[in-house]
């Protein structure tokens, strides 16, 4: 599954920011999930509980927090602001986009002007907001 | 915020030997015919070859190797398809045929989304096939894959020549090593010095088809080259 690569990158990139901050213990992660990305949350975690058997001590405890992020779009031609749910996609196109958000500048466009020239102003993908641990 | 995808991008390449950036500074000189065609020749070799088409507005790998209907396969990230021997990614296979216009940040966050999911396991080599010019693809492939080496295409061109002159010269300044330069689509058996492919008028009607192409005049000069490159 695409999940088990994107749950090994924050695993590594907790353990990474770890190392630099000095932490003995990393106690939560807070991650934010773009819902153009619209990753499987079930299965995200199941490979976050999997991967961290394996992992470095330093997150072998930690609790992960996710919060869904809305996505936003705003349009370089007419400046229209929109969302999700005021595109239209097929099933196959939003598998796509799963894989590679920006993929939505080939199947969605502006509401007004039609244009697939917009910028993904939030909720692209998964980010780490904040890693909370002992030092 | 902290974007994790870049974290494990070294891991992805972990078990990679060499990355070969096959890379030009005009288009249409040749890049991905030389691409696909080298990354053809070292799987017939028996090397564990991978391509990787980063040409996003000009994809054509798909078309030059005839590997229109494979798919990835999803495990623990995405599996590139096989086609004859060569572990292949593209992002033709999620545009559906259509275009896909991107600007510069897109750019970046697709080859990033596309190098942290992609898991390649062991490789000889992984070929990419580069887009003209040294831009936001050129400038991230140097920065997110630390062993890149390039090996630069160009033609018989005044222009051409003047501007690979420039764009070694940028690339010496940022410490990625050449491979080798190669001059396609020669007239003359003089090459100003560099390693050439001459002018082949029947590698047209063999695109589409990996057996045909590797039995091109194109094949065999580049075959010749790159036993004298990647040594």
């Amino acid at each position: 599954m695409h999940e088990w690569a994107l749950a090994d990158s924050v695993i590594t990139s907790a353990v990474d920011y770890a190392k630099k901050e000095k932490l003995k213990k990393i106690s939560l992660v807070n991650i934010a999930f773009g819902e153009l990305q619209n990753v499987d949350k079930e299965i995200f975690l199941f490979a976050i509980e999997e991967l961290i058997k394996t992992s470095n001590k330093v997150i072998s405890s930690s609790k992960f927090k996710i919060s869904d992020e809305l996505a936003k779009f705003k349009c370089k031609v007419c400046s229209t602001e929109f969302t999700i749910k005021q595109v239209k996609k097929t099933e196959e196109e939003a598998e796509y986009i799963h894989f590679i958000p920006e993929m939505a500048h080939t199947y969605l466009k502006c509401p007004k002007c039609k244009s697939p020239d917009f910028d993904i102003i939030a909720g692209r993908g998964v980010l780490i907001k904040s890693i909370k641990g002992d030092k | 915020m902290i974007d994790p995808r870049t974290s494990v991008i070294k891991k992805r390449f972990s078990k990679v030997k060499r990355v070969i950036a096959v890379t030009g500074w005009k288009g249409g000189i040749g890049k991905s015919v030389t691409a696909s065609m080298l990354s053809l020749i070292l799987a017939q070799k028996g090397k564990a070859c991978g391509l990787l088409d980063l040409d996003f507005t000009g994809a054509s790998d798909c078309i030059i190797l005839g590997a229109k209907d494979i798919f990835p396969e999803e495990k623990n990230g995405i599996v590139p398809p096989e086609i004859n021997g060569i572990k292949f990614m593209s992002i033709y296979f999620f545009s559906d045929g259509k275009a896909v216009p991107l600007r510069g940040n897109n750019i970046t966050d697709a080859i990033i989304e596309m190098l942290a999911i992609t898991q390649w396991g062991k490789l000889d080599y992984l070929i990419i096939d580069m887009p003209p010019g040294i831009n936001d693809t050129a400038l991230d492939v140097v920065r997110l894959i630390d062993r890149t080496e390039i090996l630069a295409l160009t033609i018989p061109s005044i222009i051409a020549k003047d501007v690979l002159e420039r764009s070694l010269e940028l690339y010496k300044r940022l410490k990625v090593p050449i491979v080798g330069i190669i001059k396609n689509n020669l007239v003359h058996s003089k090459g100003m010095g560099l390693e050439g492919i001459p002018y082949d008028d029947k590698l047209e009607t063999a695109l589409g088809c990996p057996d045909k192409l590797l039995k091109t005049k194109f094949a065999i000069s580049l075959e010749k080259i790159i036993s004298g490159l990647l040594k």
